[in-house]
């Protein structure tokens, strides 16, 4: 099997690397077109800002390319954001493959923001979460959040419910890191693997 | 039976709070300094951080105290050694100066940097960092002593030399230019096992809308108890309690959640 992580520059890789060579995949990490249309499966993960993302998505084409894929995709964290329609995050247009809207957290004295930590999925409606029992936690890290919609496969709260992934035929999506959320992440990556 | 089930439900719901152990290193051991003197050696650290993320710790901090002109290179193969094994995040700080020295630790793997004397030295590198790189993974380290004159004052230096910053203002300012965690640790409380600084923790907690994470002085399950539920802290984190096993990461989450506290089990 051919997996090709998506390489834009989009923050920590490595961790998503690693955690399919604990699995023992290989995989590419790659912004190539060739290699990235020929492979199996893509992870896409994402981590820092939105605009700057989306520029460097746009330097190397790859805005055009992702959303024309057809095999089985998974985002992850900010590389679920960026398949959606627009950010608040500086006011950033996406990949619009998704139709969300991602929004900023509101920050009260209970609910710092950035959301960071362990928290369950709710709400659970995809094989991507095969396995997974009623109180099993994943670790979230992000300000910005995709609401609720009908693209929605598993939900989380804080305080509101939110996507917390997203599907649209191939293009899946988590806001959680799945590669740092111990067990259950791997059994989530286990699942895309699968797919 | 009620209440456990009471307690259970709120768990399911929230955001947990974290715990997490803080490994002391040192070309590449770890160590742990009781009031910052006096090290002793705990082990190896990349056993060590995959036997806690084993017994439920949520996250790790690793604290480089290595003082050579190799640290940067034996610290980013830590970084890389650390990130191969473990599938929960971490922390990386001590002498982190540059924007340079913060990349190189996160492309090898590292979750979060925190940076300390050379915030202090410089405050506009957070903004430079958080623009960069993002705050989520951005934390300010701030080491507080109480002093009878001017109450929590930040210090540098091991605990050595007093910056004439108040600790609460610091830490608004430190997440108003962008840090997205606060590292807070009490030096007056630090090594002597009487607990957290719950008024210190309380009154940034307040002060900032970022997470805060409690640092200096556990002792007991207790201690953890009081700083989530009078200093509203988002983590607690400890050495030595757990390093020598005084405290297990699993028994204390218990007595947390029977307390009425939501954690991951």
């Amino acid at each position: 099997m051919e997996i090709a992580v998506i390489d834009y520059k989009g923050g920590n890789v490595q961790s998503v690397l690693f955690a399919l060579e604990r699995l023992g995949v290989q995989a590419t990490l790659t912004s190539d077109e060739e290699v990235i249309r020929r492979a199996d499966k893509i992870l896409f993960p994402g981590e820092g800002e939105a605009a700057s993302a989306m520029s460097e998505l746009r330097a190397q084409g790859l805005d055009q390319l992702l959303p024309t894929l057809t095999q089985p995709f998974l985002g992850i964290c900010l590389g679920m954001q960026l398949l959606g329609t627009h950010s608040e995050e500086n006011d950033t247009d996406l990949l619009n493959i998704l139709p969300f809207e991602v929004k900023r957290f509101p920050a009260d004295a209970q609910h710092k923001v950035p959301h960071m930590g362990w928290n369950t999925l709710q709400r659970l409606r995809s094989p991507l979460f095969e396995g997974l029992q009623a109180e099993d936690y994943v670790y979230f890290v992000h300000s910005y959040y995709a609401p609720v919609g009908e693209y929605t496969i598993a939900e989380a709260e804080y305080p509101a419910p939110f996507s917390a992934a997203v599907q649209h035929r191939n293009f899946y999506a988590v806001q959680f890191h799945t590669e740092k959320s111990g067990p259950v992440g791997t059994r989530i990556l286990e699942n895309f693997l699968k797919l | 039976m009620r209440e456990a089930c009471a307690s259970r439900y709120i768990s399911n719901q929230m955001l947990t709070k974290r715990i997490i152990p803080c490994l002391d290193v040192k070309d590449g051991r770890t160590v742990k300094g009781v009031r910052f003197e006096g090290l002793r050696d705990a082990g190896d650290p990349v056993a060590l951080a995959s036997r806690y993320a084993r017994e439920g710790a949520d996250e790790l901090v690793f604290l480089d105290i290595t003082a050579t002109n190799q640290k940067r290179t034996t610290l980013v193969a830590l970084v890389r050694d650390v990130a191969r094994e473990l599938d929960i995040p971490f922390t990386v700080g001590g002498g982190i100066g540059t924007v340079a020295d913060v990349e190189a630790l996160l492309l090898n793997g590292a979750d979060k940097v925190s940076i300390n004397s050379a915030a202090l030295h410089r405050p506009e590198l957070i903004d430079e960092l958080a623009r960069r790189f993002g705050s989520q993974c951005i934390v300010v380290a701030v080491d507080a002593r109480y002093t009878v004159e001017n109450g929590w004052q930040v210090y540098t230096r091991a605990g050595t030399h007093n910056t004439g910053h108040d600790a609460v203002e610091w830490s608004r300012e430190v997440a108003e230019r962008g840090a997205g965690e606060i590292l807070l640790t009490s030096m007056s409380n630090d090594g002597t096992k009487d607990g957290f600084a719950l008024d210190l923790t309380g009154a940034v907690s307040r002060a900032v809308s970022v997470p805060v994470v409690a640092s200096g002085g556990a002792g007991s399950k207790q201690d953890f108890t009081a700083v989530f539920q009078q200093a509203n802290a988002d983590a607690g984190l400890a050495a030595s309690i757990f390093h020598f096993g005084e405290i297990g990461i699993a028994e204390l989450k218990q007595h947390l959640r029977a307390d009425g506290i939501p954690v991951r089990l």
